[in-house]
């Protein structure tokens, strides 16, 4: 193979370009992780899921007593905030099994990049 | 016959009291002084030698170190390699604590409400105190979902404070409930073995199994309480 001679320097600094941007991303401290990777403990989110309803809800019902006898208002601010706590509650489970962390806000937390966060 | 939960009492090794508050040295402190002081041993002894090429304890510290080193810059990323020392004390303490507790007759302190609680409060606290000092009033941003419409607002708000307000309360019942419901199911089969006499050997076999399965949880419930103050950390720092 004749051309392969004329390759090698070529593959060299190709390599070289690679040890270099690796390194960088090191240093940036970037996060390599492919898209749509499931998270690394299924055991884990599931440990985490059903926690999370019955916490949503008392302390929704919690919130909601205290603002009661607060303002005298009862029962309105427990039947609210009860509901309201409910919603919590799933909607940290449906963030927690999408893998968006247990966050506030939408983002997602897992597999994103320093870079792209800077974005 | 001992009731399976009269594991969890506690005892006052040296009664305190301090303007009318008990600050006794209990059975839960001398647990987590054990803990502490394995957790220092286990590191400084393991690391004294320093060699190029570890050895096997010095590999296990190594690995330890190394999985809260991914874990912070995956979950958090470079902003988050100064609070290293917080979080791998914390994840050290909690994995020992839990498997510390194993040990038959020793005291599981993380099977009670107020030490996790405790732990969360002052993660709780901490991140909301990270969050507003790097951002301001802009920290408040992170209970408006980016893309609301305006019109769902005054529903979506109180759902994310509430969801906000959830997670102390969600990360210490997660770890108290989860060592706690372990260690009384375990005290549950025990007395089984006891009560069958020699019909006793079907509850020892799942004994075996349950011990297993209970450090298994022991290791995960100490991941989960760290990804989380991780995660939680994350959303303090780099607002969504």
């Amino acid at each position: 193979m004749p051309d392969e001679k004329e390759e090698k320097p070529v593959k060299i600094e190709e390599l070289d370009e690679r040890i270099r941007s690796m390194r960088r991303d090191v240093s940036n401290n970037s996060v390599h992780k492919t898209k749509g990777e499931l998270p690394p403990s299924l055991a884990g989110i599931a440990a985490r899921a059903g926690v999370e309803l019955v916490a949503g809800v008392a302390v929704g019902a919690g919130v909601g007593y205290g603002l009661d006898l607060w303002l005298n208002s009862s029962p309105w601010m427990l039947i609210v905030c009860f509901i309201l706590g409910a919603a919590a509650g799933m909607m940290n489970v449906y963030r927690a099994v999408n893998g968006m962390g247990m966050s506030v806000g939408f983002g997602n937390t897992r597999g994103k990049t320093d870079l792209e966060r800077e974005e | 016959m001992a009731s399976p939960v009269e594991q969890f009492k506690l005892k006052s090794l040296v009664p305190f009291e301090l303007g009318g508050v008990d600050l006794s040295y209990t059975t839960s402190s001398l647990w987590m002084t054990i803990t502490i002081v394995c957790v220092t041993a286990f590191l400084t002894l393991s690391m004294r030698g320093g060699r190029l090429v570890p050895g096997r304890w010095q590999s296990m510290a190594e690995m330890s170190y190394e999985f809260i080193a991914n874990m912070i810059r995956e979950n958090v990323g470079a902003e988050g390699r100064k609070y290293f020392p917080f979080i791998f004390t914390l994840f050290m303490f909690i994995l020992v604590g839990n498997l510390v507790g194993m040990i038959p007759f020793a005291y599981t302190f993380t099977s009670q409400i107020i030490v996790t609680f405790a732990m969360a409060a002052t993660i709780f606290i901490g991140v909301t105190v990270i969050g507003l000092v790097r951002h301001g009033l802009h920290f408040f941003s992170l209970f408006v979902p980016s893309g609301t419409p305006l019109i769902l607002a005054p529903l979506l708000i109180p759902i994310e404070v509430i969801s906000y307000f959830v997670r102390p309360v969600s990360l210490s019942v997660r770890l108290f409930a989860n060592m706690m419901a372990g260690h009384t199911m375990m005290k549950v089969f025990g007395g089984f073995t006891v009560l069958l006499g020699v019909l006793g050997v079907a509850p020892i076999i799942l004994l075996v199994a349950l011990t297993g399965f209970e450090i298994m949880v022991a290791v995960l419930q100490a991941y989960v309480f760290t990804v989380l103050t991780c995660l939680y950390l994350n959303d303090a720092i780099h607002l969504h």
